[in-house]
Order: structure tokens, then C-alpha cells, then sequence
């Protein structure tokens, strides 16, 4: 079985402890409560933090010292048989992404487009910006990237499925893997690289292959002259240095997206997954607050980058006069592919 | 051409009357498992007076009347076990009144739940009645007649209870009126504060007289409908997630679901709560009620609430198509459930039996319960699915069914919608001076024993 490699000495030197310190979900009087919580935690003892965490994931880009401090969270909650989410919407995760054999492959030669278990985003991988890699694309739980269930403290269930689809990939015989979805980017790097599971493919962060698209369909685009806010999903947490390119790319097609509180590592939750492990009371507080900082800006669009948080709050922005909209049909937009959003 | 046969196309009309031998093939049958049999006269009348001389004429015959809807009720309460005329009502289809203020409509006796829904959302969009699942093309009186239940079913009680009167065609073949409609023009009340004969029709399944008109209590149609989906994996935990829910008083309908397949539903009872408002704060308000009533359970851990964005569409559907599709795991469209109407504490009894049943006769099940009332009691859907070209697995279901039956009523509930079968079991259990009295209101209003022999046998 798989071991999370986790780095003690690390933690017990560090100076900052960040990881907790900066946590929008609980607070600490200072350094030395929030060091001396994350040191119970190493050591397998009981910690507020196991009661209190909401599974944001962001502490794993807190952490500039190289260690996972969300992972070690969900493994003690899991050694320790605690649930974050009630059992049942545990179980029905586990259930729900469990391999049937009803997979879909494409036409594969050496790269896929890997469109996770979720549909949307076969629909959002297709026309010009896709067109070398659309007929590759891959679908289905065999292919989907099991990071979800670190929200549910089920690190069991992603050491055992993350193997099996590595290995799915594995067979295809590709070369890259484009990644549609961020969580199964940062489930092939970070993920993978703290279980010490080697990833026989390149994997690619799909805003990597649109920026290098736009700027090669440059003559086509006609700039959106627009105004978003931002949606940063839980799983950018994992491959924070991919951040800057959501601002490259809307550079290219003339999209402004102003300065707000709530954004970059300051971002908020989309607030789903809170709805499940900490109740309706701060998962409304957390949409509101994030709603309330996107209308400030004066943003007309609420720009997403994962479909499931798009699913969480696409109605609630459309209530509060703001388009939802995926930043890859943004960029379908600017080349006239696609109408522009309406509420 | 025989006599009978000339006389009822004197009463319908060419064009209303068959004894084509397809259309008999048809008329025999109904979706459930039950054998067919086939009528001798399919008749489809247009008029009350027409259906009176149908009755006239079979009582002079002795040929006996199957009163028919959409024969959707799934227990084959129109397959004519002896033969006869099957009345198919379906022409009878006029909305006759809507009285807006009254909150109440007047329709024919074949009249469909699509097209009432359809006319109040045109005419009175303020205005609703209470829906059931079954497809739009199935009866309005159909459906009272058997005590079914609709979206509206948690509030006000079971469909019949929402009837405010009625234009009764009796077996003897007089045109009777019930309620308040016996006294004036108005159809706002069954029975009360008369004697409630409506009593003599609801729930005898078309054996004691024709309905063909019918009056329907309408009720306030809210501008949003929303939903919520509490899960739990503990059957036992369901009666006080109930009662915790119906307290609130909130709300539109309570069905509690649980089925094996696809995985995404394995091991998991699902409460779909509905509930309705005029303005998003009513709607937000109430979210927030159904919240804070289910909170100890998401404490604990043992329920929480299910993200429903995708599947929110079907689940506000009304009638809910899915639920049809989601039992067909089969892939044969075959489809059948025993209802019993029980108390709310028997729920674990009856999810272990559904799930022993499913085991022991190798067949799928996808059951479901609806709440009755605010509570007093629900209606547990023991629903098996099968394969309609596999005699096997039919013969299989049909069993499980019957041991279903036998089930709720060793543990007091009342079967809905029986088959004849489940119907001689409910009789022989009943006591036995209620029995009587069944005995004496079916003899004396069916003297000749013409309409839909078989069901409520009780001669
Ligand atoms: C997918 C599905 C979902 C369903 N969901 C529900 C639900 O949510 N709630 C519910 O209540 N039922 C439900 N049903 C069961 C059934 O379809 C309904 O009860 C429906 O209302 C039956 O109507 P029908 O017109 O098909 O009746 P039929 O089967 O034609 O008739 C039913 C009974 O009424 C008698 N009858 C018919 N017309 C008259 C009349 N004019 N006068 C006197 N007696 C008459 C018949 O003789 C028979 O005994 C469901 C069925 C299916 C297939
Ligand atoms: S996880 Fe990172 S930030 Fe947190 S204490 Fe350890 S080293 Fe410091
Ligand atoms: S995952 Fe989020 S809520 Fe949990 S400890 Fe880390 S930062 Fe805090």
C-alpha cells in the first residue's frame, strides 16, 4: 500500500505554520497554537483540526515547505474511522465513482484528453481550440481522478483507484495526458508525487494547451472587451504555480478581471463540499461573502474553471445578476464559436 | 352482428364501440403481471346518458362493466376477469367548471390529470390539484377511485379526500349525485354535512357505479417549487426523520426511495423533500427549516443532504417521468408494486422486507414511500422491475408481490389498490361485520352483480 511521504522535521522546525495560520476556517491565537495543533496531529493524536477543517484543500498551498498538510489531515481522520461528511454522502461517493467498465476512449494515438467522470467537460473539450485533440478524449470513473474523496477523509479509496487508473492510461500508450479538470492534474502531480506513484505519462494542465491554442488562433480572436470574477476551484490548491496563466489567458481575448478580496490565496470555496462536512449555515456565508466580493468588482461574468463548482454556484450568481461562464467558453466566445452568455 | 353488439352502437355510434379482435387483444391486458382476459366489447361512451343506457342495457344482459381510465393502475383492476364490456372512459375528457375563488374544478368522468394541469396552467395559473406520479394520460376519477395520492397528497390527504362531489352513474343504471351537487349548483363538498355517501364509490375500484363527473378541490399553485435530498443508510433512523419533517408543516411531499442500482443509490435511503413560495426569502426560509430539522442526524453523522443540481429537473417534474426509468434496470419495461398503507414506524420492517423479497425471488426491487397527511400514515411502494419477455422473471415478481401482500396485512396495513388475489386476502382477514356491511352496500347497489366482477367480490 501506498505511504503519504510526509516530512516530521519539516513541520517541528518550521517558523510559520502557515498551513493553519492562514486556514479561513478556524482560527489560532498564533504561531505557537497552530504549530503545536499540527504537531498532534503528526503524531496521531487528537486535534481540533480533525473536528474543524471544512477540506478547503488550501492549506496545500500554504505550505511553501513542501509538505501535505491536507493529505495528513484526511489520512489521521481516516485512521482515526472519523467522517467529514456524513457517511452516507461518503459511501455514495465511493459508490458513485466505483469502476463499471462503462468507460469511453476515443481515438488515441500518443495524447489524451482525459475528460474525467464528468460530462460537461466532454462538451467544453470540442471545436477549433480542440480540434487535434477532441477525437482522443477519455470519460468514465476508469479514467477519473480519485482526489475527491480527500474531502471525505477516504485516503484509502484514492491509494487504491489512483494506481488502477494510471495504469488504464498506461495502456492506452500515450505519451500526455491533457487534463480538463484540475483536480485530475493535480491528482497526477501532486497527489501522486506524495504517495511516491510514478506517473508513466506527461500529464498537462489543460489552461497550459489553451494558452499555447489562443495564441496560435490569434488572428481569430476578437477581444470580449468584458469584466469577470473569478471562481478559483479547491483543486487549483494543488498546482498553485498554474495560477498566473488564467490571467495570460484572458489577457489574449480581452477580458478584464479586477482586483477582489477574495482571490488568488485568498480565493473562497465554491461551497459545496462545505455543505456537506460543515452544514448549510457556513456554506451560505461563504457563497454570500464570495458573491457579494464578485458583484463589487463589477464583474458581468463569474468565470469558472471546474464544471462542479460551476454546478454549485451557476444559479445562485445567475439570481444575483451574473452570467456563469467556463473560461474555455470564454475563449470559444472571443473566437466567434460560441454566443455570448446569458443570465 | 349480434344484438348486443347492435344495441351499443345504437347507444355510441359506430366509431364508439369494437369487437375487432386486436383491439380485444389490447382491452385484455394492463402493464402489471397479471394474466389478460379478454372483454367481449371494448366501448368508449362520450355522454352520461350514454354510459346510463350502456348500464341499462348490460343489466338487462347480465353482461358485465369494466369501468377504464388509462388502466394504469398497474394490478390489472381492468382486465375483465369475466368478460363483458370494458367502458373506456377516455372521450369523456371535458373540464366542465373551475370555480376560481371555491378553489374547486368539475371534470367528466374520463377526464386525464395532463389535461386538468394543462388548462389550470393556462387559464389558472394561481391554481393546482394534486398530481400523482402515474403518466399524464391516466383518470382523474380513476384515480380517486382507488385512493390514490398526488404531489399535494403530504398536505391535504389522499386524492379521494379532495373530491367535492359527484355524478354517479349507478350499477341499477340511475344518474345519482353526491354532495353538495345533490342540492344546488355548487360542487364544494362531498358529503359533509350530509350523510358522506361518497364513501359507496371511493375506493371500489369501479364495482359499485360509473363516476362521469367529478367535482376536485384545487389548491394555491406557489410561483417556485424547490427540493431537497436527505440521505441515510439507516432504515431505522426514517420514521423520525419523518415525523421531524411533517412537524414543520411545510411541506409539499415527503418520498422516501431506495433502490441498489445504478451505485450511485447502493445502501442509501433517499428523502426527496419538496416544498413551495412566492418569494426566494419564503423558499430560503423554509431550506433553512429543513435544515435545522434534520441537524442531530447530520451531527451524528447518519444523513446528511445530497447535492441535487443534476438531477433537480426531473426530480421538480410533475408527474416525475424518472421514476419509471430509474425502476426499469431491467430494461424491459416491466414495472409492479404492491402499496400497502401503513403507519410511519414500520418503515425499517417493510425496507428489510422489500430487500429479503428481492433476495429470495432473484428479481430487482426500487421501492419508495410517500407520507400521508402529515404523517398519519404512507404509502410503502414494495416496486419490483421486470423483464416483460421473461415469463420467468414475471412469474417471479408476481410472487414476491403476493408474499408482499401477505406481509402488510400480518402487520396491519391496508393494501392499496389490490389485485383480486390481494383483495379475497384482504377479505378474509377484514372483521367479519365489516365484511357484512361491504356485503350489504354491494348487493344492494349491485344487485346483478355487473360491474367489474371479480374485484370486491363479497356476493
Ligand atoms: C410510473 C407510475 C407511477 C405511478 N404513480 C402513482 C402515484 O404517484 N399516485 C397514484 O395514486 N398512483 C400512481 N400510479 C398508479 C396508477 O397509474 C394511478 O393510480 C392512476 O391514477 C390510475 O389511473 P388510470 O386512469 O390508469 O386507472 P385505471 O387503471 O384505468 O382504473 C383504476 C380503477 O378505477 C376504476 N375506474 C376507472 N374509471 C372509473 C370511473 N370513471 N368510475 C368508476 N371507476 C373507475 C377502474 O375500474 C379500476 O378499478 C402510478 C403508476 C405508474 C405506472
Ligand atoms: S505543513 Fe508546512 S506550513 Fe504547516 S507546519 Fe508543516 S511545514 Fe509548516
Ligand atoms: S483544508 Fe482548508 S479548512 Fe482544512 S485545515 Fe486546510 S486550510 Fe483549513
Amino acid at each position: 500500500m501506498y505511504k503519504l511521504k510526509f516530512n516530521d522535521k519539516v513541520c517541528a522546525t518550521c517558523p510559520s505554520s502557515d498551513c493553519l495560520l492562514k486556514c479561513q476556517y478556524m482560527t489560532f491565537s498564533g504561531h505557537k497554537e497552530a504549530h503545536a495543533e499540527m504537531m498532534k496531529i503528526i503524531r496521531g493524536k487528537d486535534s481540533r483540526v480533525l473536528h474543524e477543517c471544512a477540506t478547503c484543500y488550501a492549506c496545500e498551498e500554504y505550505c511553501k515547505r513542501g509538505n501535505h498538510p491536507f493529505y495528513l489531515i484526511s489520512e489521521r481522520r481516516e485512521e482515526k474511522g472519523m467522517f467529514t461528511a456524513a457517511r452516507p454522502i461518503t459511501n455514495q461517493w465511493i459508490n458513485m465513482t466505483e469502476m463499471q467498465g462503462k468507460f469511453l476512449v476515443g481515438d488515441i494515438k500518443d495524447k489524451a484528453l482525459s475528460c474525467c467522470y464528468i460530462p460537461e467537460l466532454g462538451v467544453l473539450g470540442t471545436g477549433e481550440i480542440f480540434k487535434d485533440v477532441a477525437a482522443a478524449g477519455v470519460f468514465g470513473a476508469e479514467f477519473m481522478c480519485p482526489a475527491v474523496h480527500t474531502h471525505f477523509a477516504k485516503m484509502s479509496v484514492i491509494k487504491e483507484r489512483l494506481p488502477v487508473v494510471i495504469e488504464n492510461f498506461r495502456r492506452l500508450g500515450v505519451k500526455e495526458v491533457i487534463c480538463l479538470h484540475d483536480e485530475c492534474y493535480g491528482t497526477f502531480t501532486s497527489i501522486a508525487s506524495a504517495y511516491g506513484m510514478e506517473v508513466p505519462f506527461k500529464p498537462v494542465y489543460y489552461m497550459d494547451y489553451l494558452l499555447e491554442r489562443m495564441k496560435e488562433l490569434k488572428s481569430k480572436i476578437k477581444p470580449l472587451n468584458i469584466t469577470v470574477a473569478y471562481q478559483r476551484p479547491c483543486s487549483n490548491r494543488l498546482i498553485p504555480d498554474k495560477l498566473p496563466l488564467v490571467k495570460k489567458i484572458l489577457k489574449l481575448i480581452g477580458v478584464k478581471m479586477p482586483k477582489r478580496v477574495y482571490q488568488d490565496e485568498n480565493c473562497l470555496c465554491c461551497g459545496e463540499v462545505i455543505r456537506s462536512v460543515s452544514g448549510y449555515k457556513l456554506a451560505d456565508d461563504v457563497q454570500k461573502r464570495n458573491i457579494d466580493d464578485m458583484l463589487q468588482t463589477g464583474a458581468e461574468y463569474c468565470m469558472f474553471n471546474c464544471p462542479a463548482c460551476q454546478m454549485a454556484l451557476a444559479e445562485k450568481v445567475s439570481k444575483r445578476g451574473l452570467k456563469p461562464v467556463h473560461i474555455i467558453d470564454l475563449c470559444k466566445m472571443a473566437i466567434g464559436e460560441k454566443e455570448r452568455e446569458v443570465a | 352482428m349480434n344484438d348486443v353488439m347492435q344495441s351499443l352502437i345504437d347507444i355510441v355510434g359506430e366509431r364508439g364501440v369494437s369487437n375487432a379482435a386486436e383491439e380485444l387483444w389490447f382491452y385484455s391486458r394492463d402493464p402489471g403481471v397479471l394474466e389478460p382476459h379478454k372483454p367481449d366489447y371494448v366501448v368508449a361512451p362520450k355522454t352520461t346518458e350514454q354510459v346510463q343506457k350502456i348500464v341499462q342495457l348490460a343489466n338487462r344482459e347480465k353482461i358485465p362493466v369494466v369501468p377504464m381510465g388509462n388502466g394504469m393502475a398497474l394490478t390489472g383492476l381492468v382486465i375483465p376477469l369475466k368478460g363483458g364490456i370494458v367502458l373506456d372512459m377516455k372521450r369523456m375528457n371535458k373540464i366542465l367548471e373551475v370555480n376560481e375563488k371555491a378553489r374547486y374544478a368539475v371534470v367528466e368522468g374520463g377526464t386525464s390529470q395532463g389535461v386538468l394541469k394543462a388548462y389550470l396552467q393556462e387559464n389558472y395559473p394561481h391554481l393546482r390539484h394534486s398530481i400523482p406520479d402515474a403518466p399524464s394520460t391516466t383518470t382523474i376519477a380513476a384515480n380517486v377511485a382507488l385512493h390514490g395520492q398526488g404531489r399535494l397528497t403530504n398536505q391535504y390527504g389522499f386524492n379521494s379526500d379532495m373530491v367535492t362531489g359527484m355524478e354517479i352513474v349507478l350499477p341499477t343504471g340511475e344518474i345519482c349525485l353526491i354532495g353538495s351537487p345533490s342540492l344546488g349548483p355548487y360542487w364544494f363538498s362531498k358529503g359533509p354535512t350530509l350523510p358522506d355517501l361518497s364513501g359507496l364509490f371511493l375506493g371500489w375500484l369501479g364495482t359499485t357505479g360509473i363516476i362521469t363527473k367529478l367535482g376536485l378541490k384545487l389548491f394555491p399553485n406557489k410561483k417556485i417549487r424547490e427540493v431537497e435530498m436527505f440521505v441515510t443508510d439507516k432504515a431505522e433512523l426514517v420514521p423520525e426523520i419523518f415525523y421531524k419533517l411533517t412537524h414543520l408543516e411545510i411541506l409539499e411531499d415527503v418520498n422516501a426511495w431506495f433502490q441498489p442500482k445504478p451505485l450511485i443509490f447502493k445502501g442509501n435511503f433517499h428523502i426527496t423533500i419538496y416544498f413551495t413560495g412566492d418569494a426566494e426569502e419564503e423558499i430560503e426560509f423554509k431550506r433553512r427549516m429543513i435544515w435545522d430539522a434534520l441537524q442531530e442526524f447530520i451531527d451524528s453523522k447518519d444523513g446528511g443532504f445530497m447535492n441535487v443540481q443534476y438531477t433537480k429537473d426531473m426530480l421538480l417534474e410533475m408527474p416525475q417521468r424518472g421514476i419509471a426509468n430509474f425502476a426499469d434496470v431491467p430494461k424491459g419495461g416491466g414495472f409492479e408494486y404492491s402499496g400497502p398503507i401503513t403507519i410511519i414506524e414500520h418503515f425499517p420492517q417493510y425496507a428489510a422486507k422489500v430487500i429479503e423479497l428481492a433476495k429470495k425471488y432473484d428479481v430487482l426491487y426500487a421501492s419508495s414511500a410517500r407520507l400521508i397527511c402529515g404523517g398519519h400514515c404512507m404509502m410503502f411502494s414494495i416496486s419490483f422491475a421486470f423483464n416483460r419477455n421473461n415469463p420467468a422473471m414475471m412469474k417471479r415478481v408476481k410472487e414476491a408481490l403476493d408474499e408482499a401482500t401477505a406481509f402488510a396485512l400480518e402487520m396491519g396495513a391496508v393494501p392499496w389498490k389490490p389485485n383480486f388475489m390481494e383483495q379475497q386476502m384482504t377479505m378474509k382477514k377484514i372483521h367479519p361485520a365489516t365484511l357484512k356491511l361491504m356485503q350489504m352496500i354491494k348487493r344492494n347497489l349491485d344487485p346483478q352483480g355487473i360491474m367489474n366482477p371479480g374485484n370486491w367480490e363479497v356476493i
